[in-house]
Order: structure tokens, then C-alpha cells, then sequence
């Protein structure tokens, strides 16, 4: 686990040293963020992270998880969906197993703590215990709520309301609701397997294993092998530019043994590559961090094609490693990236694919998109930056109406 | 010579912020304009400053968040250059330059008329800061000391005292400007740094610029 001075080299003492001076106002609080996983998962993730710093900074946080059967977790995964916009069949029972599994959960948790920071719906009915306690209560949605299952949120905003504040990744994501809306983006970790710098030998090795030419373009999208990040709208594009540059495509993903929707895409995915040995298509395990950070870092051009995407943490991943990013302008990406500045945003094959070109014949114009990229994470998109919001949310519930404090 | 001590210290705070969401979001230039009348003035000011920050090593220009999306998800280039070229130091309160604003616009749609919504997820979506000051461990008594400690503050101490110090009084002057006259009687150094326009460099080039300007004088004051 890495200490706060080990991101010094890479945000600046500066950045360091104010967050350990906002965190000294935070002493004497406790804190608890409350999720339903320890592992797996964007926000256990970030936890994993964050909860460690907090501590090392002498603020009193910890993390705790909500404990649910086999069907409250098949409840949780279709409110997750439906959130999303996908269609779920919720019935009565479902709601009241629902709220039993919460109710069950309220002996075992930390309630009691100044601070309750909540994240996303499944432990998101704790609130309605807020009553016995004078203290503060946060919702954290990572979710992206533009095209919610209105029934679903119907049932959820009352509960939602009661809390102090809630907080969201996007614009777009915020909900009409009565009390503080903050926007507090997700984050990449530049120290994490995922993102740390690596030795040209683990990169060549990465590629020799997978037999990838080093000597040509590689062209690279990463994401599970899912219709809303549109793979196949990727082998086109790739198909339209090869008749330009004699290019590589890469498109590596999770192993899709337990999707069954994901084994339908690869297939189509394979099918549509053909016998083109110049396409890659890569399934890998979850924990193959380093293999992906290598191929990102030995691409040419990194692509996110998304049809649908939440906040799309990968575009900041590409981007922090300097490359020069093409994606489709949804959900996050277009808070990541400006247009023809920090990357490109398109919106359809063609446009991917006359980008692609175009990067690819200008080495220059993309090494600018990459270098003015890697900035805009580094100002923006980091765990520091992440930390830093969250404590000053967490001062903020002491100022309700204020928008200058002074401490 | 030993330089001359302050009447009071020069104590350097920093500035960090969160950002809120409001009830207001425009998808077209009329809706943009009735908004701009309504919002509180903590929402201009986000829109108009929060670049300063955030662009700190991108853009010596001073964009604003309404040019860049009449731009970009109206494209109306014509109003959007009049609104980049809104030049916000000239305004010494936030409600000058939310007049401005609303003035460049209203005039612009008397000769054209722009009907055009912004493609659905591209609205614009009012904010505002929350914004805390927390004081920092530098605290100076002479230039010399000054110099030194400025070349340690963050920007986001450097944006307080610079942007954030004209639009609260005394109106219309930086923190350093104000300490340098008002407790060191250094009024031609304070003048030099109140006639540098921050908006036309990035933090760190101001940053350079007000060590190099409190540099020479103790330069000066050394050989006299």
C-alpha cells in the first residue's frame, strides 16, 4: 500500500501538503463509507484506496460493508440495472426483501459515526434509521441516473431525501432533488498496477506474449465485450482505415464465461474480424492489470467506441499514459476530454475511422492530443484530486448554505 | 541594509473548492439568457473563473464556460467569440460582468436568431463553488521573506490572493498589492503588480512574474 508523500513525484508537494492541511479540520470526526462489496467493483476500488490515506492524514474513517443473501444481491444487481435504464421485472416482494436486508444490517454497522457516507442503492435505505442519531448522511451514486426506471426511483427518492447531501460523477447524472447536489468526479490511481509506469522489457513481453508487432500501429479498445461499447462498430472502423495504414486493432476485455450476453458479442466480434490476423481479440482474467496497462501503453491510438458509458474511467487511463484518445462523446467522456485538445470526441464509425487516419498519418498532432491529455488527468482525474473533494464534502455538511468558509 | 519590517504580517491563506450543482440548466441561448438573469452571483462567478484554476497550464487566455458552449454545443462561433472576448478583469463585481454577459448576448440575437437546442446530455448545466480558505504556515514580515514564501504557496493560494482578493474589499486590488502599500509604504511595487493583467498568464507565469518584480527591489533597496 502506498503513503501520501509516494504521490509527491507525481502532484506536487503543494497538492499534498494542503490536503494534509484540510484534513486537520477534519479531526475528531468519524467517518464511515458503507458499500456491499470489499472486493470487485469501481468503489471498493476506490475505498481500497482512499480509506488508508484518510487514515494516514489522522482522520478517523472506515469502510464497512452491508451483508445480504443470494436474493437481496440478484435485487440490488436489477436496481443497479434499472437505474441504468435497462428494463427489470421488481415486484412487491422484491422492495420488501429489499428493505428487510437493510433493516437486518442496522445492529451490525457503525450508525453511530458524525459522518455516514453511503454509497450507491443497496445500502442506500440505512437512512431511514438517521432518526436515532444526530449525525450527517451522504449518498454517493456512481451511477449514471439520466435514463432511470422512473417506478425504481420512485420507490428510492423518498429515501434518497432524507439525506444531508448527495453526490454525483456528471451533470447529467443529477437528480431534481431538495438538498445539496455535489459534483465529484471518479479517479484513476497513477500508483495502482493499472496505471504505474512501466519498463519498456514488461511491455515487449506483454506484446510477444500476445503476439502483437511491435514495429506497427497498434490501435487499442479496452472494455468488456458488451453491444453498448460497440466492439464491433470498432473492427469497422479499424476495416475503413487498413486500407490506409497497414495498422494492428487490439480489442481486450474481460472473459466473458459468465455473461451470457457477453459470449453472444464475442462471437459476433470474432465473426466480424474474420481471418484478419491483424486483429487481436484478447479475453483476460479480472486481476490482469499489468497485461492491460502494457498493451494501453504500446498502443498507437487508444479508441472508446461506447454506445452507452457511465464515466468511463478508461478514457483517463489512456490519457494518463499520454496517448492520443478517440471516443464517443456519452455519458463522462466528454468531461475527460476536449474536442480536438485533449483528444477526439465522434460520434459515429466514419468519424472514428477519419480520425483514426488522421492521428495515425500525424504523429505530431497526436503526440500534442496525448501530452495535453495526460495534463488534464493529472489536474483533474487523480485520486488526489478525489480525496481532496471528499474532504472538503464532508466539511461542507457543517455550512449547509454557504459557499465561501473560512476556517 | 536590512530590509524594512511590515506593520502587520503578510499571511497567506490558500483556497480549494467543491463544485455544486444548481436547479438551472439552459438547452438553447434562451433559456441560457433568462438563467444568467436568475442564477445567484456564486454561479457566474464559477463559470467565469473556475478556468483559471482548472487551465492553469493550458490557456493564458480567459474562457469562459458560456463561450465555450454557445461554441461547442450550439455552434453559434459568432456569439461565442463576442463571449470569449468578454474581458472579466475589466468588471469589479461579479454583477458587471453577469450584465456584460447578458448584454453581448441580447444584442447578438437581435440581428441573429439562433433556434438550435443542444444535442440531449450536451445541455448547460449551472454550478457553483463551494469554496473554503484555510490559512497556510507562511506568514511574512519583510520582502525578502515574501519572495521565499511565494515560491512555496500553492496556486490555489496564488489564485486567492490575486483573483479571488479584487472581487472583495477593498474592490479592485490583489492582496499583495494592498500589503505592499498599506504595510510596507512600497507603492510603486504595488502599483507594478496591479497593472499586470493575471488574466493574459498562467498561475505559474504569474507567480514568476511577482518574484521577479519583488526580487529586483530588494535589489534596489540592497545598493542604495
Amino acid at each position: 500500500m502506498f503513503n501520501l508523500d509516494d504521490y509527491i513525484s507525481i502532484v506536487g508537494e503543494n497538492e499534498i501538503s494542503e490536503l494534509r492541511l484540510i484534513s486537520e479540520k477534519l479531526r475528531g470526526k468519524s467517518i464511515v463509507n458503507i458499500n456491499s462489496t470489499s472486493t470487485g467493483g469501481g468503489v471498493a476500488e476506490i475505498l481500497n484506496r482512499m480509506v488508508p490515506l484518510l487514515k494516514e492524514m489522522g482522520v478517523n474513517a472506515r469502510w464497512e460493508c452491508i451483508k445480504g443473501g443470494e436474493k437481496f444481491f440478484i435485487i440490488t444487481k436489477k436496481f443497479h440495472n434499472a437505474l441504468h435504464g435497462k428494463k427489470e421485472q421488481l415486484s412487491k416482494e422484491d422492495f420488501e426483501l429489499y428493505l428487510d436486508t437493510v433493516r437486518d444490517n442496522v445492529l451490525s454497522l457503525s450508525l453511530d459515526a458524525d459522518i455516514l457516507f453511503i454509497h450507491d442503492p443497496q445500502p442506500a435505505a440505512l437512512v431511514l434509521e438517521r432518526n436515532k442519531y444526530k449525525n450527517r448522511w451522504i449518498w454517493r451514486c456512481h451511477i449514471d441516473l439520466s435514463e432511470k426506471d422512473e417506478t425504481l426511483w420512485n420507490f428510492l427518492k423518498p429515501m434518497i431525501q432524507q439525506y444531508d447531501a448527495s453526490v454525483f460523477s456528471a451533470p447529467s447524472f443529477t437528480q431534481g432533488l431538495l438538498h445539496r447536489q455535489m459534483l465529484i468526479p471518479p479517479s484513476i490511481d497513477p500508483l495502482s498496477d493499472k496505471n504505474k509506469e512501466l519498463p519498456q522489457r514488461t511491455i515487449d513481453e506483454v506484446l510477444s506474449r500476445f503476439k502483437i508487432d511491435a514495429e506497427r500501429p497498434i490501435v487499442t479498445q479496452i472494455s468488456r465485450f458488451d453491444y453498448f461499447k460497440d466492439p464491433v462498430g470498432v473492427i469497422e472502423a479499424y476495416k475503413l482505415v487498413k486500407q490506409y495504414v497497414n495498422c494492428q486493432l487490439v480489442l481486450a476485455g474481460g472473459s466473458a464465461d459468465d455473461d451470457p450476453e457477453g459470449v453472444k458479442v464475442l462471437t459476433e466480434v470474432r465473426q466480424k474480424a474474420g481471418e484478419d490476423t491483424d486483429i487481436h481479440i484478447l479475453c483476460l482474467p479480472p486481476t490482469s492489470h499489468i497485461e492491460i496497462n502494457a498493451l494501453q501503453r504500446a498502443s498507437t491510438v487508444v479508441l472508446q467506441k461506447s454506445l452507452k458509458e457511465g464515466f468511463g474511467l478508461t478514457v483517463s487511463e489512456a490519457l494518463w499514459k499520454g496517448k492520443p484518445v478517440i471516443a464517443s462523446a456519452v455519458g463522462g467522456i466528454p468531461l475527460q476530454i476536449t474536442h480536438k485538445y485533449s483528444g477526439i470526441l465522434t460520434h459515429s464509425i466514419e468519424g472514428t475511422a477519419y480520425w483514426l487516419k488522421q492521428l495515425l498519418q500525424n504523429p505530431e498532432y497526436a503526440k500534442k492530443l496525448g501530452d495535453n491529455g495526460r495534463e488534464q488527468v493529472r489536474n483533474n482525474f487523480l485520486l488526489t484530486r478525489h480525496l481532496r473533494e471528499y474532504m472538503l464534502l464532508f466539511l461542507s455538511l457543517d455550512h449547509p448554505n454557504e459557499t465561501l468558509i473560512y476556517l | 541594509m536590512e530590509l524594512k519590517m511590515a506593520s502587520a504580517p503578510f499571511r497567506f491563506v490558500t483556497q480549494v473548492s467543491v463544485t455544486q450543482m444548481t436547479q438551472w440548466k439552459a438547452k438553447n441561448i434562451y433559456e441560457l439568457l433568462s438563467c444568467l438573469k436568475e442564477v445567484p452571483g456564486s454561479v457566474i462567478y464559477h463559470h467565469t473563473h473556475r478556468f483559471l484554476k482548472q487551465h492553469q497550464f493550458l490557456l493564458p487566455e480567459p474562457p469562459n464556460d458560456f463561450a465555450y458552449w454557445v461554441d461547442t454545443a450550439l455552434q453559434d462561433e459568432k456569439l461565442a467569440e463576442k463571449l470569449f472576448a468578454i474581458d472579466t478583469i475589466r468588471f469589479p463585481t461579479i454583477r458587471d460582468i453577469r450584465e456584460k454577459v447578458v448584454q453581448t448576448i441580447e444584442e447578438h440575437l437581435i440581428s441573429y436568431k439562433n433556434h438550435h437546442d443542444a444535442p440531449a446530455g450536451d445541455e448547460f448545466y449551472f454550478k457553483q463553488s463551494i469554496s473554503f480558505v484555510l490559512p497556510t504556515p507562511y506568514e511574512t514580515w519583510n520582502l525578502s521573506e515574501f519572495a521565499e514564501a511565494l515560491k512555496k504557496v500553492s496556486i490555489n493560494s496564488l489564485y486567492h490572493h490575486i483573483f479571488e482578493a479584487r472581487i472583495r474589499p477593498p474592490l479592485e486590488i490583489n492582496d499583495f498589492s494592498n500589503w505592499f502599500e498599506t504595510a510596507l509604504g512600497e507603492t510603486k511595487l504595488a502599483e507594478a503588480i496591479s497593472k499586470m493583467d493575471p488574466y493574459t498568464h498562467t498561475l505559474e507565469g504569474l507567480r514568476h512574474q511577482v518574484i521577479n518584480l519583488v526580487e529586483r527591489r530588494i535589489q534596489e533597496m540592497m545598493h542604495v
